[in-house]
């Protein structure tokens, strides 16, 4: 099966019952699977105007309560930035899947990229924190597809499906599971306000016309959803809570794979790039280098790079002039060296093995 | 055993088909790993369209072909692109009718657009004749697996026709090809 068909079944085993987008290439095919497949679930699909009318839709129908998700590549998020800050400051669950091609502008609507990974943590305006993940098999195109929308839910924040063209495009082999875990978001308490954080920090959801009335605004608004935007301590301790909400949760819902965490020459790669990290691990069995892959790449897990007690050096390989390299370094004393590619082909394994050589 | 198959040829022929037929026979049916990718751009609207597919007894990481070890070519466009510069070593398939050139590796010559306009009345199924020559010439999936793949993949009523395409390829293979 074809990774983003895989990504529509997910949703659909997900229990997402609304898809509304616009079409682009190279993600196209989640678009065309979702709008046969929906209505013989009882869902809706939408293709609407634009990619910003797209989210708006989303929105609306993750507010009647419904699993909503969207699906572009980097034109189309670009567009939807204004109304993923609006999804993520009026705490709205939504998935949004981007698999990624060649930037910028139009670019390489037929290439594979991962130039959208910081555009994914800070594209819209102000502060605000939303969670990324990152499939780098078919298979884990329907496994973070449901995760996707269940971290949604818990957090209610906008959940992004960071792929490429390559792994969106890629043929392998799938397995269903008869049936996934869907935790839905936890209603509003009996005597909370609709914007009142639990002890997590995240308000209970209750969509509408489930017996709450809530006003929803892109306005700074207190816990009952009421503009009040010119109260400065209100609006800083509201950001401050979108923001911590995800953030403290980082290694908790971190996922993950370690190869070999006493190596002192170490890759860290997420996505497409995983797969020839891995391809020149088998290339090179002589060699012990270790290998942190990410599925969530937002919120950053640091932590995880103190597994590597004995590193020497990070290797990040990554189809961008090196977006996560430049988180990574934030957090570590070490070297952290991009190695870049873009063009949209991926890392060849043997030139992997020459810049982790040239560290020996 | 791991096998890099590239099909190439004109938009329109199947060459995408193709790819897709085999790693599902070999995914599916004959307990293999198989990964399958295409390139992708305007050139599938008529110009030199490639696709490739890796099988392999397992499992598989980096998921493109960089050098083929078995090609399937079916247009002279798709032999100047990506066959011309085949190894020695590798092993290649031609539609001999359509492709003018020769390779300096092993050649097996498939008349397949021809044949398949005399013998089926149909030359659009000349992807599936290749498909059966490849399966007697290489062995890389059985010929049952390819055959439920092929089932699996073509329009209704369209099986019987494809089944004979895919017979009449290894038929011709088994003679020996075109050479």
């Amino acid at each position: 099966m074809q990774g983003n068909d895989a990504c529509a079944e997910g949703a659909i085993a997900a229990g997402c019952r609304f898809f509304a987008g616009y079409p682009i290439t190279p993600s196209s095919e989640v678009a065309e699977q979702m709008a046969r497949k929906l209505p013989k679930v009882g869902g809706t699909f939408i293709q609407m105007e634009d990619e910003i009318a797209s989210m708006a839709a989303i929105i609306g129908g993750a507010w009647t309560g419904v699993r909503s998700m969207t699906a572009t590549s980097g034109p189309g998020f670009s567009l939807m930035m204004e109304n993923i800050g609006y999804a993520a400051f009026t705490e709205t669950p939504c998935v949004i899947i981007n698999i990624q091609r060649g930037g910028p502008s139009t670019g390489q609507p037929t290439m594979a990229a991962q130039g959208d990974m910081l555009q994914a943590r800070f594209g819209s305006h102000g502060d605000y924190s939303v969670i990324a993940l990152a499939p780098s098999t078919v298979q884990e195109l329907f496994d973070l597809t449901v995760k996707g929308f269940n971290l949604a839910d818990r957090f209610r924040v906008p959940a992004f499906l960071m792929s490429d063209e390559i792994i969106g495009h890629l043929r392998e082999r799938v397995e269903f599971p008869d049936e996934v875990e869907c935790i839905p978001p936890k209603p509003i308490r009996e005597g909370m306000l609709p914007f009142e954080p639990e002890d997590d920090l995240v308000p209970g959801f209750t969509p509408f016309g489930k017996g709450h009335r809530v006003h929803v605004t892109g306005l700074t608004h207190n816990e009952k959803g009421y503009p009040a935007s010119t109260d400065p301590d209100l609006h800083e301790k509201l950001v401050m809570r979108l923001v911590e909400k995800v953030e403290r949760a980082r290694h908790e819902i971190a996922d993950y794979d370690i190869v070999n965490p006493d190596a002192e020459i170490v890759f860290i790669s997420y996505g497409a790039p995983t797969r020839a990290v891995r391809q020149a691990f088998l290339d090179a069995p002589e060699k012990s280098y270790g290998h942190l892959n990410l599925r969530i790449v937002w919120p950053f897990p640091e932590d995880l790079l103190k597994k590597f007690k004995n590193a020497r050096v990070f290797l990040v390989p990554e189809m961008n002039l090196g977006q996560i390299a430049r988180e990574i370094q934030r957090h570590v004393d070490q070297p952290v060296i991009p190695i870049p590619r873009l063009g949209g082909e991926l890392h060849i394994p043997a030139y992997l093995l020459k810049c982790a050589e040239e560290q020996e | 055993m791991k096998y890099d198959v590239l099909f190439s040829g004109f938009g329109g022929q199947g060459i995408i088909l193709s790819a897709v037929v085999l790693g599902r026979a070999a995914a599916m049916y004959d307990g293999k790993y198989a990964v399958q990718s295409q390139s992708y751009g305007p050139e599938a609207r008529g110009g030199a369209s490639s696709s490739t597919v890796i099988i392999s007894d397992d499992p598989i990481q980096y998921p493109k072909v960089l050098e083929p070890t078995v090609y399937v070519i079916m247009s002279e466009a798709g032999f100047q692109k990506f066959g011309a510069g085949a190894p020695k070593s590798a092993l290649m398939l031609i539609d001999s009718g359509l492709v003018q050139s020769r390779p300096q590796c092993r050649c097996i010559e498939i008349p397949a657009t021809m044949k398949a306009k005399e013998v089926l009345g149909k030359p659009i199924v000349a992807n599936i004749v290749m498909l059966g020559a490849l399966v007697s010439v290489t062995g890389i999936v059985g010929f049952e697996a390819m055959e439920k793949a092929v089932l699996d993949s073509v329009p209704k009523g369209t099986e019987e026709l494809n089944i004979r395409a895919l017979e009449l390829g290894q038929d011709i293979a088994q003679k020996g090809g075109d050479a």
